[in-house]
């Protein structure tokens, strides 16, 4: 199991690490806006995105666990003439393949893909992706503009990518991002004229995550419910039996059990707070046939916490989750989301939380 | 020369101390600032080279009109002073 989680919060950037119990270790950026961390598994660097609310979006990079924090350039947008082309938000960052020392994906606001060869030192803007006509149709969701939120690359082979944006569905590359596919074929958007429906250049997967061990299997949590592909994400089906509400924007799979994921229901569109004010977690353990709804050591009355997309994380065992929310609160289940147990409930706003 | 202050409010992020150089414009005043702190350039300006949405800069104790180009005309013995906006607290 993973014993250390970065928190990226509203105001900070949190490390707690298990010892006698779960406790924080080391605060970084205190007071500033942390959207997005990355451990990197390969060469454990540790990478911060900031968004300082005057002087704009920063990248930090740590070469010792956390402790001492280097500036490096954040990916820059091309001159362009209208005035939605700058960057806002860098929203995920992933890490490239074993193969591909250096690599890092940055997804941002307003729905650049970058890519960095050299440890986040130099960026490049995927043009393959920004250039194609299909991007116009892009909205926001969630922000004024789109963005690239979700970063998935094949455990197999480097060179497959998939990407989701809000709203802009489903993107994949099978050359190492020489070009790109719009492959959201089944997502549906009931909320869209029905002319666009089923346009997947539109679709809003608030989430997507891919199975460590069995890539081809990729969950969704979409802004109209849940949808799974067991092609790659060629082809897509929705699951319309998620209780308490099949909306929500964060969802997590098992890395070994393509048929294990978990999901936090909220109220649909205006009113997004857990359903009867209770927050649970919905988890499948079936590839979605049927799901159970967990509640223990959850809030039960009175909850107004809010899971984002990057609030739920799954750890490399399987067995260990945590979770954190709008409201500052923070949970960890050590048995598969059966129980869960409150680390803290005063936390700033938590963005994204990520096991180390 | 003209002189540039910045709000002791960025020394939080990076090192931002008043300094003389030369220009005949904002932009121009500026990026001699910059061409010796490099760092400090992406606090001010966006990837687009223009001024930050909640960053303002004030010749003299007027706020400069032209936040894209920067082509507010400086004199030898005017003042700027680069602040953090209200608007982005």
């Amino acid at each position: 199991m993973n014993d250390r989680i970065l928190v990226a919060t509203r105001k900070g950037l949190f490390t707690w690490e298990r010892r006698d119990r779960w406790k924080i270790t080391r605060t970084a950026f205190l007071a500033d806006p942390v959207t997005m961390v990355l451990p990197d598994a390969r060469d454990e660097a540790l990478y911060a995105a900031l968004n300082l609310g005057h002087y704009g979006v920063k990248l930090h990079r740590s070469d010792d666990g956390g402790e001492a924090w280097e500036e490096i350039t954040p990916p820059a947008y091309p001159q362009a003439d209208d005035d939605d082309t700058s960057l806002r938000l860098i929203w995920s960052l992933e890490a490239g393949g074993g193969d591909q020392p250096g690599r890092l994906w940055a997804g941002t606001l307003p729905g650049g893909l970058f890519r960095s060869d050299d440890r986040g030192s130099t960026w490049h803007l995927q043009r393959t992706l920004w250039e194609r006509p299909e991007r116009w149709k892009w909205f926001g969701g969630g922000y004024d503009v789109p963005g690239i939120h979700s970063i998935c690359v094949d455990p197999r082979d480097s060179g497959v990518v998939t990407l989701g944006v809000s709203c802009g569905g489903v993107w994949t590359t099978r050359d190492d991002g020489e070009s790109w596919e719009c492959t959201g074929k089944g997502m549906f958007a009931a909320y869209m004229p029905p002319e666009r429906r089923d346009d997947p250049a539109i679709q809003d997967p608030h989430r997507l995550v891919q199975c460590t061990s069995q890539p081809d299997s990729l969950w969704v949590q979409h802004h109209n419910g849940v949808f799974k592909s067991n092609d790659r994400g060629a082809t897509w089906h929705v699951l319309e039996n998620v209780e308490p509400s099949v909306f929500g924007f964060a969802v997590g799979v098992h890395p070994h059990d393509p048929s294990t994921a978990w999901f936090v229901p909220a109220v649909k569109d205006e009113c997004r707070i857990p359903v009867d004010a209770q927050l649970v977690v919905a988890r499948t353990q079936d590839g979605g046939e049927s799901f159970e709804v967990l509640r223990q050591g959850l809030p039960q009355e009175h909850a107004y916490d809010l899971v984002y997309r990057h609030g739920l994380d799954v750890d490399r065992s399987g067995e260990r989750l945590v979770m954190g929310s709008t409201t500052g609160s923070l949970w960890i289940s050590e048995d598969r989301g059966d129980s869960w147990s409150c680390l803290s409930t005063h936390l700033p706003p938590i963005y994204c939380v990520r096991f180390a | 020369m003209p002189r540039v202050v910045f709000t002791p409010n960025l020394e939080r992020h990076v090192a931002a101390p008043s300094v003389d150089v030369p220009g005949r414009t904002v932009r121009e005043v500026l990026e001699a600032v910059f061409a010796s702190n490099t760092r400090l350039r992406g606090y001010v300006l966006d990837d687009q080279g223009f001024l930050r949405q909640h960053v303002v800069v004030f010749l003299n104790g007027e706020i400069v009109e032209d936040r894209r180009h920067l082509s507010d005309a400086v004199g030898e013995s005017d003042e700027l002073f680069v602040m953090q906006a209200l608007s982005g607290g």
